[in-house]
Order: C-alpha cells, then sequence, then structure tokens
C-alpha cells in the first residue's frame, strides 16, 4: 500500500514509469464513488492536485492552455469564462458548488464519460489534449483521447498534464437537458461553436453517442442558409437542421432517459443554440 | 510517502488539533476517518457520493464533501468541520435563524448546510434568493422543501449587514 503526494509533473512521470500499475487521483469526485462503492480498491496511488503546473491556466498563442488539475470553479468565473465561453457554460452545469470546488477539467477525460460535459465543448473547440509521460509530450485530438464509453487511449505511464483549447471570435452555446435543474448529469448536451473569422461553424453532441461525436452533415448543411454578415439563419432550414442533428446521435436507452428522447432533445438543443446565435429569417 | 504493505500513516489537522493517523486501508474518505476514528459525528453520510452534501467540510477554506476526499490526501490541508463552529455552547447568527424559522426538522441536512452557509456568506454577504438557492444546491433536504432555509439565510444576512453596519459608522 502506497500513496504518494506529487509536487511536480516530472515526479508524477517518474512515479508512473517505476511502476505504471500506480493510479491518478485529481479532485477524486469520480474516483471516490467508485471507491465508496467497492468498484475500486485502490493500493497504489499519485495524488496529482497539488502539482503547481497542472493546477495553472496561460495563454499559448491563439490558444489557452489549461492545466489538467483546473478545477471547474475556475472556469466558470474569473477570465476564463470570457476567453472560452461555452467551457465556462459547461462548467456551471456540473454537479454542486462542493463538486466544481474540487473537480477537474483532466478527471472529466480521464474518466471519459459519454455524459462529462467539458467532452463536447472540447470537441467542438477542436481542443488538444497534451499527454506526458517519462518518454516526452504528445498531443492528440479529444476523439483521439476518448475512444469509447469510459475508455481512453492513455498508456499506463501517461497522465494528462493540459488542454490547448483555441481561442475563437464568436458566439458560442453549450445546452444541457437533464431531469432537474440543479445537480444533474446530463441526458443529452450540445455544444455549438462559432468562427467568425472563417465563417465556420461547430457543433459537437453529449450523452448521445458512445464516443465523442460532432454533428457533422448538419454542420455542412446548415452553412448555406446562413448569413454571416448580419448572423441570421433561413428559417426554413430549421426542421431538416434538427433532424440532421438528431440523426448524428446514437443514444442508447437507459436508466436516465429513452433513446428516442435522447435523439428528439438532441434536436431541439441543436435548434436552440442555432437561434441563440443565429436570429431567424423568413425569406429564402 | 511510500509504505510497508499492511499499513498507511498520515497526519491531519481537523479544527486545529493535528491527528496521527495509521490506516490499514488506503481506500478511506476523510470523512469515514473524521467520524469513526475522530469522533467527529458532525458530518453526516448520506450517501457517499458527493450527491446530499451532509458530508461537507472546508478542506484550506474550499467547501468539500468529505466523502469524495481520500483521507490520506487531505494531510497538509486545514480542515474546519461543523464542529469549529462555535467553541462554547452560544449559537451563530446562521443557527439561530435556523431555529427562527423551523428550518431544522429531522436534522440530519442541518449541518451539511450550516458549513455551506457560513462559507457562502463570508464570500457573499448579501444574496439575492436565486444566489442563496443556487449556493445550497449541493445539500439535499428531504423534510423543509427549502423555503424555511432560504429564509433563514436571509435572516442571517440582514443580522450580519446590521451588525457591519454599526462597525462602519466608525470610519
Ligand atoms: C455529485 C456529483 C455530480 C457530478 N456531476 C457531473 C456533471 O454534471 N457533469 C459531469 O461531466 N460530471 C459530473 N460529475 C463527475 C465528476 O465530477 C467529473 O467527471 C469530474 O470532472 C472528475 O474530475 P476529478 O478531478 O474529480 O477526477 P478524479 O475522480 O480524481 O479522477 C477521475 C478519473 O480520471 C483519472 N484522472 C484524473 N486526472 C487525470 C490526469 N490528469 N491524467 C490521467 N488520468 C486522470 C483518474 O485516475 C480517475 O480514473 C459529478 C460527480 C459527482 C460526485
Ligand atoms: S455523504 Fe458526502 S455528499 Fe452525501
Ligand atoms: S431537515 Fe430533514 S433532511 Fe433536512
Amino acid at each position: 500500500m502506497e500513496f504518494h503526494i506529487a509536487s511536480s509533473t516530472e515526479e508524477v512521470c517518474g512515479l508512473l514509469a517505476e511502476d505504471p500499475t500506480r493510479e491518478i487521483l485529481a479532485g477524486g469526485t469520480d474516483f471516490m464513488v467508485e471507491v465508496n462503492f467497492r468498484h475500486k480498491d485502490p493500493s497504489a496511488v499519485i495524488a496529482i492536485d497539488r502539482v503547481p503546473e497542472l493546477k495553472q491556466w496561460r495563454h499559448d498563442g491563439d490558444a489557452v492552455s489549461i492545466g489538467s488539475c483546473v478545477t471547474y470553479r475556475e472556469i466558470e468565473r474569473g477570465p476564463l469564462s470570457t476567453i472560452v465561453p461555452a467551457l465556462a457554460q459547461s462548467a456551471r452545469t456540473v454537479g454542486s458548488p462542493q463538486i466544481r470546488n474540487v473537480a477537474t477539467i483532466g478527471g472529466n477525460l480521464g474518466t471519459a464519460s459519454p455524459a462529462g460535459d467539458m467532452i463536447p465543448v472540447l470537441l467542438a473547440l477542436d481542443a488538444k489534449v497534451i499527454i506526458r509521460s517519462i518518454d516526452g509530450s504528445r498531443e492528440v485530438s479529444i476523439d483521439e483521447l476518448i475512444t469509447g464509453v469510459k475508455e481512453t487511449s492513455l498508456a499506463d505511464n501517461e497522465f494528462i498534464e493540459k488542454i490547448r483549447v483555441p481561442i475563437l471570435r464568436g458566439p458560442q452555446e453549450f445546452l444541457k437537458v437533464g431531469p432537474r435543474n440543479a445537480m444533474v448529469i446530463s441526458i443529452a448536451s450540445l455544444a455549438m461553436v462559432t468562427d467568425l473569422e472563417r465563417s465556420a461553424i461547430a457543433i459537437a453532441l453529449g450523452s448521445v453517442t458512445a464516443a465523442p461525436s460532432k454533428a457533422r452533415e448538419a454542420e455542412a448543411y446548415i452553412q448555406d442558409f446562413l448569413d454571416w454578415n448580419v448572423m441570421t439563419v433561413e428559417s426554413s432550414a430549421l426542421p431538416n437542421f434538427r433532424r440532421l442533428v438528431g440523426e448524428a446521435s446514437s443514444p442508447i436507452n437507459d436508466h436516465r432517459s429513452s433513446a428516442t428522447y435522447r435523439k428528439h432533445a438532441v434536436g431541439v438543443l441543436g435548434q436552440r443554440a442555432l437561434l441563440r446565435i443565429f436570429e431567424s429569417r423568413d425569406d429564402g | 510517502m511510500d509504505k510497508d504493505n499492511s499499513s498507511i500513516e498520515y497526519s491531519l489537522s481537523v479544527n486545529g488539533n493535528s491527528h496521527e493517523i495509521s490506516k490499514s486501508w488506503l481506500g478511506e474518505s476523510l470523512l469515514y476517518v473524521l467520524r469513526e476514528e475522530l469522533g467527529l459525528y458532525g458530518s453526516k453520510n448520506a450517501c457517499e457520493q458527493g450527491e446530499c452534501g451532509s458530508c461537507s467540510v472546508l478542506m484550506d477554506g474550499v467547501l468539500a464533501c468529505s466523502c469524495l476526499v481520500l483521507a490520506a490526501n487531505a494531510t497538509g490541508r486545514n480542515i474546519e468541520t461543523i464542529e469549529s463552529l462555535s467553541d462554547d455552547d452560544s449559537l451563530t447568527v446562521v443557527q439561530e435563524a435556523f431555529i427562527e424559522t423551523g428550518a431544522v426538522q429531522c436534522g440530519f441536512c442541518t449541518p451539511g448546510l450550516l458549513v455551506t452557509i457560513h462559507d457562502f456568506l463570508e464570500t457573499n454577504p448579501e444574496p439575492n434568493v436565486l444566489e442563496i438557492r443556487e449556493a445550497i444546491s449541493g445539500n439535499l433536504c428531504r423534510c423543509t422543501g427549502y423555503g424555511r432555509i432560504v429564509e433563514a439565510v436571509q435572516i442571517a444576512s440582514k443580522q450580519k449587514s446590521t451588525g457591519q453596519g454599526g462597525d462602519d459608522v466608525s470610519s
């Protein structure tokens, strides 16, 4: 039985190289639920939540680099809330104040739940995850990191160091449906981000697919009906758009919701997000 | 903190007192150690999954669910539990307000709520109803329907600000 409180990323690399079965502990909000319910019996743990580099974020060219141990509390307020607004919107919907105070963005990716609320936003933004090990760093996209339900491509000796998130000029939205308003795991969620420089729109879905995925057909379809100069959308395109967003999902039935409802809900979220960003116009 | 195979040792600072802990299971939560090892039964266990907030404590001044803290990882941190609220029999303004509005019924949620509300009023002394509801959204109460709790926070906030008003005059 052993427990390590790491104080630098080099130390984390070394500890994992020495024994790759050692488990990473960040905020503990997923980890400890598993332990408390005896789904996990840890015998060798590395706590990374006191590593200064991992707790910081900083500007990095036209992106912002967010350390894996940055908490939701930090993302939802302060400068990050205006730099990456959809990420902040998403962070505000997570759990409760007690959870957001300690739970981290890296832990959300480490758990890799389809309901992880950071995931659709990071995917829509084309964020890159910087993975570290004793052998160096490698950079992957969100869908390269998360390969299935609670599955990642992390090797045993690797950990998530930081997430590099592009800073885009243009409105962003994150919307989530759950059974109640507070403290809720999502049934369906959707992130929509725009890039005014390139007149581009990206849409990613949460809780309705096993691995992170974008609504690519809906993205391509709606482009023809958008006027980027005045930020309007042709209203006649909305039913098809809603249908295409729904069809990009492949939801499951579970105790939280039926697949039919999830598919419907995510289409509605797509339309709602679109109409928050683009004003509807009737003529063709 | 490398350990032999049989036990793990660490120290915890709780309400200003230092405790040496020796444990045979690494997975133990801070909540478990507070209650079963240190006899601090004020923090309640109602879910062990972060949903109810009845185990709320402050760790280095940050509100957290003690059931989701690996006890060994609380070492080197300043832990404050409900027991630290007052050191004699006197009640805080928030506790008085809870009594006044009848915000305590079965009482199971009360310690967690008190820790949460004391922390909240420190940073937001004059909150509106929406802010109060958001602040207590991690504390479940099965009895009161929250109306009396929200009312108690409003009363406590007023009481505190009139108290501070007196101080302001002197400047
Ligand atoms: C009451 C409650 C409500 C919740 N509500 C929501 C919600 O609304 N939305 C949501 O998305 N989630 C929610 N969660 C889940 C959880 O809070 C998040 O997934 C959180 O981001 C996990 O972060 P953590 O720091 O607590 O991770 P931990 O629990 O410390 O770790 C989670 C997993 O990731 C691994 N890990 C952590 N950091 C790294 C790293 N840097 N590199 C590699 N692996 C790593 C760990 O080994 C572990 O397997 C909720 C949890 C609770 C208890
Ligand atoms: S016992 Fe910790 S939140 Fe319920
Ligand atoms: S008074 Fe009974 S749970 Fe709140």
